[in-house]
C-alpha cells in the first residue's frame, strides 16, 4: 500500500469514528438522532449562503493577479527548493492570509482548488495548511478584547509560531504523503 | 489591513497586466471568477450540512460536555496558575472540545466565557496573565481534528478522495499546537514576562 493509500484509509476510518460513532452515542443516550441531524443541518445552507461574497471578493482579486501574470512573476521569485516543495506564491498567499481571515483564506484555497484542480498536490497542501492553522490574529483580538487586555504579551507570539510550525509541517507531511 | 491587500492586489494586477499585455485575459478572468465562487458556495452547502447535523448530536447527546469533564484534569497541568476547581477550567476544556470538533459558533462564546474567568485571578488589570497567553496560544494553533471546511472546498471541486486530507492535517496540526505549547512556556519563563 502507497503512503497515499494509507493516509486515505486513516482519513476515512476517522471520519467513519465521526459519522457513526456519533450517531449511535446519541441514540445511546435517547436522542432522536434523525431529527437532530437535521435540525443541526439547516445550518448548513445558510453558513454556505454567507460566505458567498467573501469568495466572490477573494476569487475575482485572486484570479486577476493569477491572469495578469503578476502570480507566476512571485513564484518565480520564491527559491527552487521551497518550489519542491508544492510552495508556489498562491500557497504562500494562502499562509499569510490565514491568521487574519477565515473566510478570506478558504477564498484562497477556494481560488487554488479551481485553478490546479481539486485532486492536485496544491489544492491537498492548501486543505492541509488551511486544517492546521488557525485566524490568529482574529482569535487574540476577540478573546483579549473581550475583558480588555491591552498587553498581550507573547499571546500573538506563541500563535504566529504555532502556525509557521503548522505550515512548514504541512509542507513535509503532504511531500511524503501526497508528493 | 485586508482593506489594503484587496486593493493592492487589484491594483498590482491592473499594472501587471498593462506592462505584460495580459489585459484581454485579466478582464475575462473577471466573470469566471464570480461564478466559480458562487458555485464553489453552494458546493459547499451539503458538506456543511452533513457535519453541522453530526455535531448538532454531539452536543445534544452530551458527548461534548463529557469529553471536557474528562480533559479537565489535563487542564490542571497545562495551566499551573489556575486552581482545580476555578471555573476557568471548565469554560477553558469545554472551549477546547469545542474547537476540536470545529463547533466555532459554540467555542467563541466558551472561550470568551474562559477568559473572564481567568481575568478574575489577572493581579495586574489589562495585562495579560499567562494563563490566558497558554489558552491563547493553544487556541490559535488549530484544534479542530476534521478540517470539514477545506474537505468541503475539495468535494466542491471535484475531489475524488476529498477526506484523504484528514489524517495529514491531524498530524500537522499536531506539531503545530504542541509548538504553541512549547513556545507558551518557554516564553513564560523569560524576565521580561514575569509579573
Amino acid at each position: 500500500m502507497s503512503t497515499n493509500e494509507l493516509a486515505s484509509t486513516i482519513s476515512n476510518l476517522i471520519l467513519l469514528i465521526f459519522l457513526v460513532g456519533i450517531p449511535v452515542y446519541g441514540a445511546l443516550k435517547g436522542v432522536k438522532v434523525y431529527e437532530t441531524f437535521v435540525e443541526g443541518a439547516k445550518q448548513g445552507f445558510d453558513i454556505a449562503v454567507n460566505i458567498i461574497p467573501y469568495l466572490v471578493a477573494i476569487l475575482v482579486a485572486v484570479g486577476m493577479f493569477r491572469a495578469s501574470g503578476a502570480m507566476d512573476i512571485l513564484t518565480s521569485l520564491i527559491p527552487s527548493s521551497l518550489r519542491n516543495y508544492g510552495v508556489t506564491s498562491d500557497i504562500l498567499a494562502l499562509a499569510l492570509t490565514r491568521p487574519m481571515s477565515g473566510a478570506a483564506s478558504l477564498g484562497i484555497l477556494g481560488e487554488i482548488v479551481s485553478t490546479h484542480g481539486a485532486d492536485s498536490f496544491q489544492a491537498k497542501l492548501g486543505s492541509v495548511i488551511l486544517g492546521s492553522t488557525e485566524t490568529t490574529l482574529y482569535v487574540v483580538a476577540v478573546y483579549f478584547g473581550a475583558i480588555g487586555i491591552t498587553k498581550t504579551k507573547y499571546a500573538i507570539h506563541a500563535g504566529l509560531v504555532a502556525d509557521t510550525v503548522g505550515v512548514i509541517a504541512s509542507m513535509v507531511v503532504c511531500r511524503i504523503i501526497f508528493g | 489591513m485586508l482593506n489594503l491587500i484587496w486593493l493592492g492586489l487589484l491594483l498590482v494586477s491592473a499594472v501587471t497586466a498593462l506592462l505584460t499585455g495580459n489585459l484581454k485575459q485579466l478582464v475575462n478572468s473577471v466573470p469566471d471568477a464570480a461564478m466559480n465562487a458562487f458555485k464553489l458556495s453552494l458546493g459547499l452547502t451539503g458538506i456543511m450540512a452533513l457535519w453541522l447535523g453530526i455535531m448538532r448530536i454531539a452536543e445534544k447527546s452530551g458527548l461534548t460536555e463529557k469529553l471536557s469533564a474528562m480533559i479537565a484534569p489535563l487542564m490542571v497541568r497545562i495551566f499551573p496558575g489556575v486552581p482545580r476547581d476555578h471555573p476557568a477550567i471548565a469554560a477553558m476544556a469545554a472551549n477546547m472540545i469545542a474547537n476540536m470538533f470545529g463547533l466555532n459558533n459554540a467555542a467563541t462564546p466558551l472561550g470568551i466565557k474562559a477568559m473572564k474567568d481567568l481575568e478574575t485571578l489577572n493581579q495586574v488589570k489589562g495585562s495579560a496573565t499567562h494563563a490566558m497567553c497558554m489558552f491563547l496560544a493553544l487556541n490559535t494553533s488549530s484544534l479542530q481534528l476534521v478540517p470539514f471546511g477545506a474537505i468541503a472546498l475539495l468535494a466542491a471541486g471535484g475531489s475524488k478522495d476529498p477526506t484523504s486530507i484528514i489524517f495529514p492535517a491531524m498530524i500537522a496540526t499536531s506539531f503545530s499546537t504542541i509548538s504553541a505549547f512549547c513556545v507558551a512556556r518557554i516564553m513564560s519563563k523569560m524576565k521580561r514576562y514575569l509579573d
